[in-house]
Order: C-alpha cells, then structure tokens, then sequence
C-alpha cells in the first residue's frame, strides 16, 4: 500500500494552489519586477537640471546676465520688476536677482530650487566681484553602481516583498480557509495541527526563493545593482525576515472570521512600515520624535540590514541585532497566534 | 493487545450515545437554546436519521457528537470513548462530512483524496474510493470545475477515505437535483451494507425514510419522536392519508370527517383537510358521499401513503418544509 505523509501532502496541495493562481503569483513576482523597473526608469541618472533665474530692468542687467551665463546650468531672462514677481510666484523662475550697488534676491526659502538658484547666482556674482576662493575644491559625482537611488530602493523592495506576501501568504490563505469552513473540516480528521501550520510557512518559504531572485536579478541586469555580500548572508537574511513576518500574519489570521477583518487588519498593520521603515528613503529622514517608533519596526531592522549585505557587503554576524529583532517579533506573534488561533 | 479487554468492552457499547445534551448560543437579542437537554443511542450498523426542520438543533447536535463544538452540559460517548480523552484514536475512526466545506478549488478530485487520505493512519485507496463515488472521470479535474452534486459526492468520499466505522452527514443532500441525491443514497447504502454506522441530519423526510433503520425527530433542541419510519407512521393510526379541499370556500366539520368509516385522524388547515386512513377503499366512498350530501364539490382530491412528514406535522401541527430555504 502507498504511504501518504500528510506533511509532504498538505505542502504539496499549498505549492500547488498557489502556482495555479495567476494573481497570486503575479501579486508576489510580477508586481515588485515592474514597481523596480518603472522606479528605476524615474530616477535614472539625468542630465543635469536647468536652473532658472530671473534679472529685473536695470542699467546693469545685461552684464549680470552674462555672469551667471558663465555657467551652462542657469537660464538667464531680463524682465520688468512686476513680471517679474509673477513669473515667481508661478514658479516659473527660482530666483529673481535685483541689480545695483549691490544685490538682492527674491525668493522663497521654502524651494529647494530656489535655495539652490540662490546659492549658485550669489557664488557667481561674488567671483565675477574678484572673490578670490581660500580653499581648492573638487567635484566627485557618484553616478558608479552602489550609490545611486535604485541601489538604495532595490533591497527596500526586497523587504517590502518579504512583509507584504509573508503576511498576504499566511493570513489570507487561512482566512480564506476558516471562511470556506476548510479549517474545521481538517480538524475533523486526525490531521496534526502542527503539520498544517508547517507546510503554510514551508510554503512560504519556498515561494520566498523566487522572489528574491526576480527582484535582485533585475535589479543586477537591467540597473547594474550589485550584491556585495555572500548570497548566502542574502538568503539567509531574507529566510528570517519572512518567518518573522509569516508570524505577524499568522497573528493576524489568528481570529479574524472574514476575508475583510484580515485585510484591514493586515493593512493597519503595514501602513506604519510601508511609510517609515524606510523602503524608498531612509528612516532617517523622519524627526527624532518619531525615531522610537521607527526603530521598533521590524521591517525598519529588515531593509537596513538587507542594505548592509546587499550593498556593502556586510556579514551576517554584523546584522546580529537586527536578526534579534526579527527573531523577537516573529516569535511573539507565533506564540501569541496559537494561543488564540480559532480553527472553526 | 494488551488492551483486548477494554477493546472488547467498548466494542460492546453503543456507537453514539448521549444524554442531556444542552447548548445556548449568544446572539444580540438574547440566549438561543439549541439543544435542550437531547438523548441518543445510536447501535452498531445502524443508519440513523436525525430529522427536523431548519433551525432545530440538528446541526448543533452533529457537531457535539463529532467533537467539533462543545456542549454547555451533557455527556457524549462515541464507540465507547469520550472526546478530551481518545480524540486521536476517535479521528482515526470517524469520517465526517459538513453541511457545507468549500474545498481548494485548485486541487483536483485525486489531490484532494490523497490529502485526506495522508490524515488516517490507515484507510482506502483514494482511487478506489473516486470510484465508489462515481467521480473516477474526474479524477482530474479541478474541484472549482465541479457541480454540485459533484462536490458533495466528494465531501463524502473525503470523509470515507480514512475507512471510517462510523460516519456522520449533515445534510448531504439538501440543494442536489433528484439524480444526484440517489446517487448520494446509493453510496450510504453500500456504506450500510458492510455494516458500519450512520448517524445523518436531513430535513427531507422521504431521505429519513428511504435510508433510515430509526429516525429521531428533533423540533426546538429536543427529540420528540424515536422509532423505525414505520414504527412512527404506523403510530398515526393509518398507513394512508386522503387529501381534499372544497370548491368556493366550503367547509366540512372535523367530526364529521373524523366518524367516517376507516378515518383515524383528521386535520383541517387553510389549504384543505388531510385525513389518516386505513383503508382507503372504504374510506373515499363514504368522504365522497358525505360531500355530494352537503352539496360541496372537491376541487383537490388526493391519496397517499403516509410519510414522516404527517408524522412532524401530527406532532407539531407545522410543516417540516414550512421555511424550505438552503441553510446557511
């Protein structure tokens, strides 16, 4: 007689619902390759930025012009002091430079551009003035794989991937399960609990793999992004960010007793991270108020660590801490999760 | 077998027993009682039905019994053993299909038997089951291709699959066409005749007395009749029942209906008067002289024999399929 191990059925029953699901693997594979791509092409490398200056009427508007024409970045128009204003206030230009004994600028502190229009057009007029510079300086652009922006976002995907379908993948799947009474019908028969939890997080696990090679293999072809680290330290790595959050999404699942309870709950739950864990910028751009909050997230300890590894090729022993925090979040939640787990 | 002993005493005991099983739920308009203090002996071999309408408690019945609810108060044996205690051992041993599973609609039929037979230590071969089942053809297709009939077949071979002794449905025909509830009766049958257990709800009294050795009736948490179908029709008085109404309105009075020859039992509702008869032969001649004499005319006249349906509605005075909506 054929023997049946009911761990190896239910895992191959999981493997098998999910890779016949057309949106489920497009949600998990396809929809992070595409927001890297369309993310990348948006913050490619672009020729420099023009930066716009306005000069009122004056006697000596001509010849300020063609100082701040000395440099290729700035366009220079000449126009009336009331045009001006206008031509400010709706942004059409950065800066207005009023001419005379000496200089005035116009404009709004509260614009980068304009901040930046300043800064240039007084350094130009200050030379031109015989200014003389007391120390040498040198431009380095970093343009060079590894420190652009879709190196940055590249592993912040990777992370955001790991939170998103660790929680979709484990708590939807049970949800879906309890609501079609599916749950209840395999505690009717002498199914181990402990097996059925194990192949939705194996089956969590295995779906990991693919991801991880989508979002990184695009990354090294299309952008050039590279992996500094081992591979091992990376998959390692993402292993545990997936069981943490295989955990959280348990918990999730724990009680909820519709498809739109779990959502919610799921959502509520990924919004903090989504905004603050630092996928398309760093964490540190939040305010220091703020920076506790920040710092408790696990997806926050996940995406710098990924950056580590990924970018700077640390190890995994350096990231220890950040495993831990993980490690204590994924922990919790399983615990919690199966104390309050309801199968029917 | 070491513990022939105790195998053996509880190979004597009876297949499912209870008493005074109680369960309320909590819902916002108070306490609902679902079951109020519900005795059962259910013998080995025996197919037995537990019939009612909607809402009357078999389903919460069915659930205690199978150990998937817990009574507020009562006690359960199930052959031989207690939930909390054998719950292994009793799962290894039941086969259980619920009034409405949704399985994955992306395994197909075989998969999906293969899952379940990986649950059971021992049991059939999947493959063979299918067929038991009449679903061999479909073996692969997808459970979402599946009809309705289709997937309560399955439901019932996933709950034979781990070669059960005793097997518990909740109403495994309500919403199937004609073809398909005979199809689902031929597989009890022949789970029947190897002489194993069945304890099933319906609230179709034509399944109850087709498939049933005893049925018992259950109205408002309690059982308020117990016997064989024949036992219980015979109790009426009358193996037969006439029904008629009057043109225009008309109406006959009870006692006059009740003193005809071969009459046992009258009842009189809006739609018409139905009475219990012995003998139908005798009785349709007197009705018919007693109409023509009073000048009314039947505008409905029909005999029958008599089914557990009299039986609810004699016992209750309401219609069995009085709310006959699919449960949710």
């Amino acid at each position: 007689m054929k023997r049946y191990h009911p761990l190896k059925e239910l895992s191959l029953a999981r493997l098998r619902e999910f890779f016949r699901e057309p949106e489920a693997v497009f949600w998990t594979y396809g929809f992070p390759l595409l927001l890297a791509v369309g993310l990348g092409i948006a913050f490619r490398t672009r020729p420099v930025e023009r930066i716009y200056v306005d000069i009122e009427q004056h006697a000596l508007a001509q010849e300020v012009k063609s100082v701040l024409e000395r440099s290729p970045e700035i366009a220079v128009e000449v126009h009336s002091p009331r045009a001006c204003r206008d031509r400010l206030r709706l942004g059409k230009t950065a800066l207005v430079v009023v001419p005379g004994q000496s200089y005035a600028f116009l404009y709004d502190p509260a614009r980068p551009e304009s901040v930046l229009a300043r800064a240039k057009a007084d350094d130009l007029l200050q030379r031109a003035a015989g200014r003389r510079d007391a120390v040498a300086t040198e431009d380095r652009h970093l343009t060079e794989p590894g420190s652009r922006y879709i190196d940055f976002l590249i592993p912040g995907l990777v992370g955001m991937n790991l939170m998103g379908s660790g929680m979709w993948g484990v708590g939807f799947v049970i949800v879906d399960m309890r609501v079609r009474k599916l749950l209840k019908r395999y505690i009717a028969t002498p199914m181990k609990r402990t097996h059925f939890l194990w192949s939705i997080i194996g089956g969590r696990l295995v779906f990991m793999i693919p991801e991880l090679i989508v979002i990184l293999g695009a990354g090294a072809l299309l952008f050039g992004v590279p992996i500094r680290g081992s591979l091992q330290a990376v998959f390692l790595l993402s292993l545990a960010g997936a069981v943490s959050f295989s955990g959280i999404g348990l918990l999730a699942a724990s009680r909820a007793q519709r498809i739109e309870t779990v959502s919610g709950l799921m959502n509520a739950i990924m919004l903090p991270m989504w905004l603050l864990s630092g996928i398309f910028f760093a964490p540190e751009r939040f305010p220091d108020f703020m920076q506790p909050l920040v710092q408790a997230l696990p997806l926050t300890h996940l995406n710098y660590a990924l950056r580590a590894v990924i970018l700077e090729g640390a190890g995994l022993l350096s990231q220890s801490w950040r495993l831990l925090v993980l490690a204590a979040w994924g922990g919790v939640s399983f615990v919690l999760a199966l104390r309050w787990f309801r199968w029917n | 077998m070491g513990n022939a002993l105790v195998d053996s005493g509880r190979d004597s005991r009876p297949a499912i027993y209870c008493q005074a099983l109680r369960k309320q739920y909590r819902s916002r308009s108070g306490t609902v009682d679902a079951l109020k203090g519900l005795d059962l002996e259910v013998g080995r071999g025996e197919c037995f039905g537990l019939l009612g309408p909607n809402g009357a408690g078999k389903t919460t019945a069915i659930e205690i019994l199978e150990g998937l609810l817990e009574a507020d108060s009562g006690e359960v044996e199930i052959l031989g053993m207690r939930w909390g205690q054998n719950d292994d051992e009793l799962r290894q041993r039941l086969g259980i299909s619920l009034q409405e599973t949704r399985f994955a609609e992306r395994l197909s039929v075989y998969e999906t038997l293969v899952l379940f037979r990986s649950f059971y230590r021992s049991g059939k071969d999947p493959a063979e089951v299918m067929a038991v089942v009449g679903l061999g053809e479909k073996a692969r297709s997808w459970v979402g291709k599946l009809s309705g009939g289709q997937r309560q077949r399955l439901a019932v071979a996933c709950a034979l699959v781990g070669d059960p002794e005793l097997l518990f449905l909740d109403e495994p025909t309500t919403g199937l066409d004609p073809q398909s509830r005979r199809q689902l009766w031929e597989i009890i049958r022949d789970f029947k005749e190897q002489g194993r257990t069945i304890l099933l709800t319906t609230h179709y009294m034509d399944e109850a007395e087709r498939l049933c050795d005893r049925v018992a009736v259950v109205d408002y948490g309690k059982v308020i009749a117990l016997g064989s179908p024949g036992a219980l029709i015979a109790a009426l008085g009358g193996d037969h029942v006439v029904e008629f109404a009057v043109a225009d309105g008309g109406a006959v009075p009870p006692e006059e209906l009740a003193a005809l020859p071969a009459v046992r039992g009258v009842r009189v509702d809006s739609a018409g008067a139905a009475l219990t008869v012995t003998e139908t032969h005798v009785a349709m001649p007197a009705l018919l002289e007693l109409l023509r004499a009073r000048g009314l005319e039947p505008a409905r006249l029909t005999t029958r024999h008599a089914s557990l349906e009299d039986v609810f509605v004699n016992l209750t005075g309401r219609h069995l399929r009085d709310e006959e909506v699919s449960p949710s």
